[in-house]
C-alpha cells in the first residue's frame, strides 16, 4: 500500500506544481557552488537566518493581508514607530530591571497590534483603498517617529536590552526563532482554521464571500492587526540589536516583505498564498544577498537584482495563472 | 429553403485540454443568412466550439474554412476583423466604464486623433433603441441590472457589423418580453443577410427562431436538422440520449398547511414598497415579475443582505429581526443567488472547501481546526446526491460547467440544514439535465417540509414548479395568484399591468 503510494506520487509529480520547492533547491546548489566553501558553513547560514528574519517576519502577517486582498506599506515605518515608542517605554519604566524588557516586549506587541488596527479599520470599517491608507500611515508613523526623536537617535539606557538582540537560543539566533514560531502559527491559522479559509474566499470574492454570511469587514480587519502583531516583535528584535532606533531604520520593509510573499506565490490580487511559500521566498532572497556579497558584487546593485527577481516570480505567477 | 451559399464550414475540429479530448470531429457547415441553433447538454462542447470559432481557444485539429478558403483565427482580434462577433455567455463588459465605453470597447469611433464621444453616444443610444432597451448611454455599467447589462453586450456586438454573429446563451437573463425583442432583432439581421449561431439550453427558443439546428452531445456531433417538423421532444432526445419526458416533477400540495414565514411591509430605499408575502411549510413558493422589478431585493432583504428601512419578518409566527446573512442563517434561511459566479461560488476553492464555506464554524471544527476529513466525506455525500461530475473532489470551481458549479452552490446552503430555502433564478445557464435533477430536488425538499422560494424570470419554470405565485412590478407585489390562477397571461398581466391581446 504504502509502496503503491509512493509510486502514484511519483508518477504524478509535475514540476509545475512544485516550481518554488524546485527553484529553492536550485538556488541553494548554485549558492554552495558560488560560495563554495563559506555559503555552506554554519555560521554563514545562521547569519543569513538572522538577516532575513527582521522583515521575515513581518512578510508573513503582510502574506495574510495580501490574501485577503489588501497591502500594508506603512509597515517599514511602523516598525521604526513601535522600536522607537517602546524604546522610551523601556527608558520610563524599566531602565534597569529584565522585568523591564520583558514588559517592553509585551508593550510593543500590543502597541504594534493598535498601530495595525487602525489600518485595520480605515480598510475594513471605513472600506478605504488599503493602498492609500497604508501610503498614509506610512507618512505619518515616520514623522511621528521623527518628531518624538527630534530626528536623533533614541539609545535605550537598559543594559540588558541589547544582549535581547544579540541572543540565540541553541544556536539559532532569536529573532529565528520567532520567524520560524510565528511562521508555524500563521500556517496552521491560514490552512487549518476557518478565519484562514475566510480570508482566502473573501480575497477571493467578496460578494460570495458576503453571500455567504461571512462578516467580511471583520476578515479583512484582523489581518492587519496580525501584521501590526509581527511588526512588534521586529521592531523589538531590531532594536535591541542596534540598542537604539534611529528615526530613519527600516525604510523599506515594505519591499522585502511583499517580495517574499509574492515569490512565495502568494497573488497580489488577494484569494491565494501560503505562510510556507513565504518564508521560503524570504530565505531564498537572503541567500541571493549572500552570495551577491561573497561574489564581491556591489551592494548597491542588490536592491536591482531584488527588484528584478520579484519581477519575474510575478512573471512566472502570471503564466501559471493562464493555464 | 433555397440553397445559399456556404459561409463557415467546420471539418472535422478537434479539441484537446491536456489529451482530454472535448471536441471530436465535429463537422458543420452555415449558409450565408441563416440563422443555425447549436443545442448540446453541458459539457457537449458547444462554448468550445464557439470558442474555436472566435479564435479564444485554438483546435488542436481540424480545418475552418471561410467563404470557402481555409482560415486560421489565431485570436479574436482576427475573427472580429474576418466579421465573426460574439455576444458571450458570461459578461465581458467594463464595470467601471459607461455604457457607450463598453459598446465601442475595441472598436472606438475617432474624430483625427481624438475620440469621437458624440458619434458614439448617439450610435450607442441607436442601438440600444433597436433593442428597445432605452439605456441612459453615460451610466456606469456597474450600475446596471443583470438584463441590462446582457442587452448592452448585444448592442456591443452589434455594432461590430459583423458578417457571423454568435449568441451564446443570450436569453438566460432575459424575460419573455426582452426575448421577444431580441429575437425580433434577430429576424431582422437575418434579412439584412447577417448569418447567426444561436446557442441556448431553451429547446422552445431554437425552434422559434432557427433554420437549422446542430445538436451536440459528450463533444460529438449527433445531427443537424431543418427546424421545420421538429418536436422539442425529438430534440432533447437527442440531446440527451434517451427519451426525457417531463421536465417538471408532480406538484406538492401544501393548502391548508402552517406558515412559516411571514414578511409584511418590507421597505428598502426606492426599490421595495410595502413588501408582503408568507409562505407555508412545504410550500414552493413562485417569484415573478420582469427584470428589476425588486424580487432579488426583496430576497436579499430578507436575508440582511441588503438594508430594509421597515418592515416585519416571522419566522413560525415569531418576530425575528436580521440584520446579517449571518442571523439569516440562524434562523434556517438559505438563499442561492442568481449570480453563480459573481456571488455563489469560490471560483479558485475546490469542492469541499466550497461546500463548507458557511457552515464550517458549526460543523468542521475539532479543537478549532478544520476536521478536513469530514469536510471531505461530507463532499463527497453531497457530489453523490447531486451527482456532480468532476475529475476529483480536488479541482477547482472555475473549471466546472454552470451545472455542476449551482450543484455544488446548492449543496453548500443544503449543508446549513435550512427551513426555506430560496432560489433566485436557480436554473440559469444550466443544461436541461441539470435542470431537471435540480428540479427534482427542489421537489424533494418540499416532501420533506422545507419550503421553497423560486424567483424566475422563466415563465415555464414558475407555471411548473409553484402552487402559488407572487407577482412583483416597479417594488410592488403586484398580485398573487392562487392555485389554478397560475398561467402565462395572468403573470404578464399582473407584471406589466397590460393586457396581453
Amino acid at each position: 500500500m504504502g509502496e503503491n503510494k509512493i509510486i502514484a506520487y511519483v508518477r504524478n509529480f509535475r514540476f509545475k506544481d512544485h516550481s518554488l520547492g524546485m527553484a529553492f533547491i536550485i538556488l541553494v546548489i548554485i549558492a554552495t557552488i558560488v560560495g563554495w566553501p563559506n555559503f555552506l558553513k554554519f555560521r554563514n547560514l545562521t547569519n543569513i537566518l538572522r538577516q532575513i528574519s527582521y522583515t521575515g517576519i513581518i512578510s508573513l502577517g503582510m502574506t495574510l493581508i495580501i490574501i485577503s486582498g489588501g497591502i500594508d506599506l506603512s509597515v517599514g515605518s511602523m516598525t521604526a514607530f513601535v522600536g522607537g515608542i517602546s524604546i522610551f517605554f523601556l527608558n520610563l519604566f524599566g531602565p534597569t530591571s529584565t522585568m523591564g524588557i520583558v514588559l517592553t516586549f509585551l508593550f510593543a506587541l500590543v502597541f504594534g497590534s493598535f498601530c495595525g488596527a487602525l489600518n485595520g479599520i480605515m480598510v475594513a470599517k471605513f472600506k478605504m483603498a488599503p493602498f492609500i491608507v497604508t501610503l498614509g500611515t506610512m507618512s505619518i508613523f515616520r514623522s511621528l517617529i521623527q518628531y518624538f526623536s527630534n530626528a536623533g537617535t533614541i539609545l535605550s539606557v537598559n543594559m540588558g536590552y541589547g544582549k535581547l538582540g544579540s541572543s540565540s537560543i541553541l544556536g539559532l539566533p532569536t529573532p529565528v526563532w520567532f520567524f520560524v514560531i510565528v511562521g508555524i502559527i500563521l500556517h496552521i491559522l491560514l490552512n487549518h482554521t476557518s478565519f484562514g479559509r475566510y480570508i482566502c474566499a473573501t480575497g477571493s470574492n467578496e460578494q460570495v464571500a458576503k453571500y455567504s454570511a461571512i462578516n467580511v469587514a471583520v476578515i479583512k480587519f484582523f489581518p492587519y492587526v496580525i501584521t501590526g502583531f509581527t511588526v512588534g516583535i521586529t521592531a523589538i528584535m531590531w532594536s535591541s540589536r542596534l540598542n537604539c532606533i534611529n528615526p530613519s531604520d527600516c525604510a523599506g520593509y515594505e519591499m522585502d516583505a511583499i517580495a517574499a510573499a509574492v515569490i512565495g506565490g502568494t497573488l497580489m490580487s488577494g484569494g491565494k498564498g501560503s505562510i510556507i511559500g513565504t518564508m521560503m521566498g524570504a530565505v531564498m532572497l537572503g541567500i541571493i544577498n549572500n552570495m551577491l556579497v561573497m561574489g564581491g558584487i556591489s551592494a548597491f546593485l542588490q536592491q536591482a537584482v531584488k527588484g528584478f527577481v520579484i519581477i519575474v516570480a510575478v512573471l512566472l505567477q502570471y503564466n501559471n495563472g493562464n493555464k | 429553403m433555397s440553397e445559399r451559399a456556404t459561409l463557415l464550414e467546420l471539418e472535422g475540429i478537434i479539441k484537446e485540454f491536456s489529451s482530454v479530448r472535448v471536441l471530436d470531429r465535429v463537422s458543420f457547415s452555415i449558409q450565408e443568412g441563416e440563422i443555425m441553433g447549436l443545442i448540446g447538454e453541458n459539457g457537449a462542447g458547444k462554448s468550445t466550439l464557439i470558442k474555436i470559432i472566435c479564435g479564444i481557444y485554438q483546435k488542436t485539429d481540424g480545418v475552418i474554412r471561410l467563404g470557402g478558403k481555409v482560415t486560421e483565427i489565431p485570436d479574436y482580434i482576427t475573427a472580429k476583423s474576418l466579421g465573426i462577433g460574439i455576444v458571450p455567455q458570461e459578461f465581458n463588459l467594463i464595470n467601471y466604464l459607461t455604457v457607450y465605453e463598453n459598446i465601442f470597447l475595441g472598436s472606438e469611433l475617432h474624430k483625427g486623433i481624438l475620440l469621437d464621444k458624440s458619434a458614439m453616444r448617439k450610435e450607442a443610444e441607436a442601438q440600444l433603441n433597436l433593442l428597445k432597451m432605452p439605456l441612459n448611454v453615460n451610466r456606469m455599467v456597474s450600475e446596471l441590472s443583470v438584463a441590462e447589462k446582457q442587452m448592452v453586450e448585444i448592442a456591443k456586438a452589434m455594432i461590430l457589423d459583423a458578417r457571423i454573429l454568435i449568441f451564446d446563451e443570450p436569453t438566460t437573463t432575459l424575460t419573455a418580453v426582452e426575448i421577444q425583442t431580441l429575437f425580433d432583432l434577430m429576424r431582422k439581421l437575418k434579412q439584412k443577410g447577417v448569418t447567426i449561431l444561436f446557442v441556448s439550453h431553451k429547446l422552445q427558443e431554437i425552434l422559434a427562431i432557427c433554420d437549422r439546428v446542430t445538436v451536440l452531445r459528450d463533444g460529438k456531433l449527433v445531427s443537424i436538422d431543418q427546424v421545420k417538423g421538429l418536436s422539442s421532444q425529438i430534440l432533447a432526445k437527442k440531446m440527451v440520449g434517451r427519451d426525457f419526458n417531463q421536465v417538471f416533477p408532480e406538484k406538492v400540495d401544501s393548502t391548508g398547511k402552517d406558515v412559516i414565514l411571514e414578511v409584511e411591509k418590507l421597505c428598502s430605499g426606492s426599490l421595495l414598497k410595502d413588501v408582503s408575502f408568507f409562505l407555508r411549510k412545504g410550500e414552493i413558493l413562485g417569484f415573478a415579475g420582469l427584470v428589476g422589478a425588486g424580487r432579488t431585493e426583496t430576497m436579499e432583504a430578507l436575508m440582511g443582505l441588503r438594508k430594509a428601512e421597515k418592515g416585519a419578518v416571522r419566522i413560525e409566527g415569531k418576530t425575528v429581526r436580521i440584520r446579517s446573512a449571518k442571523d439569516a442563517v440562524r434562523y434556517g434561511l438559505g438563499y442561492i443567488s442568481e449570480d453563480r459566479q459573481g456571488k455563489g461560488v469560490v471560483m479558485n476553492y475546490d469542492i469541499p472547501k466550497n461546500i463548507t464555506l458557511i457552515s464550517l464554524k458549526e460543523k468542521y471544527l475539532r479543537c478549532g481546526l478544520i476536521d478536513k476529513a469530514k469536510e471531505a466525506q461530507a463532499a463527497e455525500h453531497y457530489m453523490k446526491e447531486f451527482r456532480i461530475v468532476a475529475a476529483s473532489k480536488k479541482s477547482q470551481l472555475r473549471f466546472f460547467s454552470g451545472g455542476n458549479q449551482q450543484k455544488v452552490y446548492l449543496s453548500r446552503w443544503m449543508d446549513t440544514d435550512p427551513k426555506i430555502l430560496i432560489l433566485d433564478e436557480p436554473t440559469r445557464g444550466i443544461d436541461i439535465n441539470s435542470k431537471k435533477e435540480i428540479y427534482e430536488f427542489i421537489h424533494r425538499l418540499a416532501q420533506e417540509q422545507i419550503s421553497c422560494i423560486i424567483v424566475s424570470s422563466e415563465m415555464e419554470e414558475i407555471i411548473g414548479m409553484c402552487d402559488r405565485v407572487y407577482v412583483m412590478r416597479e417594488g410592488r407585489v403586484a398580485g398573487c395568484l392562487e392555485k389554478g390562477q397560475v398561467t402565462e397571461e395572468n403573470i404578464v398581466f399582473q407584471a406589466t399591468g397590460i393586457k396581453r391581446v
